[in-house]
């Protein structure tokens, strides 16, 4: 019984062990890469540490080319279309859950039917549209886009947020005479505030991480957003990369990513779990 | 006050429903008619009417029915290791053992880093003189040395769909591990008491308790997967026999559209990924079993 136990821990941690060397360690030689200089970068037999460390690549990154440009972009566009997408989303999401209206399954299909739509499929009448409203390489032709995407997730997971909170608060609040606005305001959605902070933050992180609209609304590097800037990294030559700074730039970006899921793994489960699982 | 219910429940909707309609529904359905047309964004080709005509070339074209070929492989491929491994994984992570918490958040890593940056750090795992990856699989004797893996036909697909797996199995581990939290105890002590062995309870009682989570997790991931464009686009621009549907298109849309008369060709594109993808998403919606009051 002893020896099956030992077993047992010792195949269970192998396991664990190897789960986590796959999940970390492209992130891990991206960071060991970023550190090492040209000549121990480009070996046959690439060493597992560091022999030496040079801060060369991500000083390049801001020099030889707009990458804290690329940062700010994808902040900007990023940060609106959270906050807009949060606010358009939770007065839905309110309405649905707590809101006697017909048409309701409607709405919510509708809103659900564009979650699912393939992106690709309404690229290119999306460039004529944004081109005709003048909106191709400006931070609004990105922003609307992303809004549109990101609010059926933002909407979906805070009307299960709503759903779940007491409605006798709501209820007295009526009672006083506050009227329904003011009740989501001063009421639902400071108790729905950790709700709200999740969702929020899978709103940044779709957005953040956005490719294909990105790569195709905004023509101009300096107008790229963070993914289209290292996906599209170019070297003085055609058949030269400069690998080292491409994960110089890709540690520098996934870095607080990877701090901030740390931070709220939880919430983030919960959210996603509520998002596409649960229904 | 519950009269005026619906009033304000509009105009609570409203802004929603109106930015979806103008930057979904609309495009949609421009994307419709204009399929119907041979067009270009270049005035210099005039637009003519050529009714089922995008359609009818389509179906005769071979990099279509390539690309088709390509993301179904890619879809079936990536979405079943993804679920074996994942609910591999997640059997494993709700094991008890020390920092559970930590290795849980790991996860979510790989899901957090965009396609598009973490397909840049497995392009230069795979380069073929200094890649890491290439290297690992030349001791397993798996490739020749030298062997350029994103330039090989028969192997770009296999890496851009490992690249794929990587980035989504832990994640399908952590909704399958939701579901597994969510099974009684009660269960496997009675069945231990009945003398089931492990392999009894789990494919008595795991699996049949999963099998909604599952279902719905895979027609997700498969929804997912058919639309895939990032992931080929950084590791290979769809060139060795890597092109799907969604790369095929954006050619078809952006890279032709001042060239030549393209545009309606590649929306009749986007009208057959899109016919595509609603039959699963059906499915899909189907299975979640919406309902609302």
């Amino acid at each position: 019984m002893q020896a099956k136990k030992i077993i047992y821990r010792f195949v269970l941690y192998f396991l664990v062990a190897i789960i986590l060397i796959w999940c970390i360690f492209p992130f891990y030689w991206a960071v060991v890469s970023s550190l090492k200089p040209d000549k121990d970068l480009f070996e046959i037999h690439p060493s597992l540490f560091p022999k030496r460390i040079t801060f060369e690549n991500y000083i390049r990154v801001f020099t030889e080319r707009p990458f804290h440009i690329n940062i700010w972009n994808s902040i900007v566009v990023a940060g609106s279309t959270t906050i807009v997408s949060l606010l358009i989303g939770s007065l839905a999401a309110y309405a649905i859950a707590r809101l006697k209206f017909r048409g309701k399954v409607v709405v919510m299909s509708l809103i659900l039917a564009v979650s699912m739509f393939p992106q690709v499929s309404i690229l290119g009448s999306l460039f004529v549209l944004l081109r005709n409203m003048k909106l191709i390489n400006t931070y609004l032709g990105l922003i609307l886009p992303y809004i549109s995407i990101t609010l059926p997730l933002t909407t979906w997971i805070l009307q299960n947020f709503f759903r779940e909170l007491p409605i006798e608060v709501e209820e007295s609040a009526a009672i006083d005479g506050c009227s329904r606005l003011r009740t989501l305001w001063s009421i639902v959605l400071p108790m729905a505030a950790p709700g709200l902070v999740a969702t929020g933050l899978l709103t940044f992180i779709s957005a953040w991480n956005e490719f294909l609209f990105a790569l195709t609304f905004m023509q101009r590097p300096e107008k790229y957003t963070v993914p289209v800037a290292i996906a599209l990294f170019k070297g003085a030559s055609q058949y030269e990369i400069p690998w080292g700074q491409i994960m110089a730039a890709a540690v520098i970006v996934t870095t607080p990513l990877v701090i901030l899921v740390l931070i709220f793994q939880k919430k983030i489960i919960a959210g996603l779990s509520a998002g596409s699982v649960k229904g | 006050m519950q009269k005026k219910e619906p009033k304000i429940a509009f105009w609570m909707i409203f802004p929603a429903v109106l930015v979806i309609s103008v930057i979904a529904f609309f495009p949609l359905f421009k994307t419709f008619y204009d399929s119907f047309f041979s067009l270009s964004l270049n005035p210099r080709f005039p637009r003519e009417f050529v009714g089922f005509g995008n359609y009818i070339k389509l179906f005769q074209d071979s990099r279509f029915w390539d690309a088709l070929k390509t993301t179904v492989i890619f879809t079936i491929v990536s979405v079943s290791l993804e679920t074996v491994f994942g609910l591999m994984i997640a059997l494993v992570v709700h094991q008890d053992f020390k920092f559970r918490g930590a290795v849980r958040a790991a996860m979510l890593i790989p899901w957090a880093i965009p396609t598009a940056i973490s397909s840049q750090m497995w392009r230069w795992m795979f380069n073929d003189q200094f890649g890491i990856m290439s290297r690992f699989y030349e001791t397993l004797h798996l490739i020749e040395p030298g062997t350029p893996i994103l330039g090989r036909p028969s192997l770009a697909l296999w890496a851009i769909i490992q690249v794929d797996v990587w980035k989504t199995t832990p994640f399908m581990a952590l909704l399958i591990l939701a579901g597994l939290q969510l099974i009684p105890e009660q269960l496997y002590e009675a069945a231990k008491i009945d003398g089931a062995n492990i392999f009894q309870r789990f494919f008595r009682i795991t699996l049949p308790q999963l099998t909604p989570t599952i279902a719905v997790a895979l027609i997700f991931r498969t929804l997912d997967a058919l639309r895939v464009f990032d992931v080929v686009y950084v590791m290979t621009r769809g060139s060795v026999g890597t092109e799907t549907l969604s790369v095929y298109n954006r050619v078809l849309l952006m890279d032709r559209a001042f060239t030549s008369a393209s545009f309606g060709y590649g929306s009749a594109l986007s009208v057959i990924i899109f016919l595509l993808i609603s039959i699963f998403a059906l499915i899909y919606i189907k299975a979640l079993k919406l309902q609302f009051d």
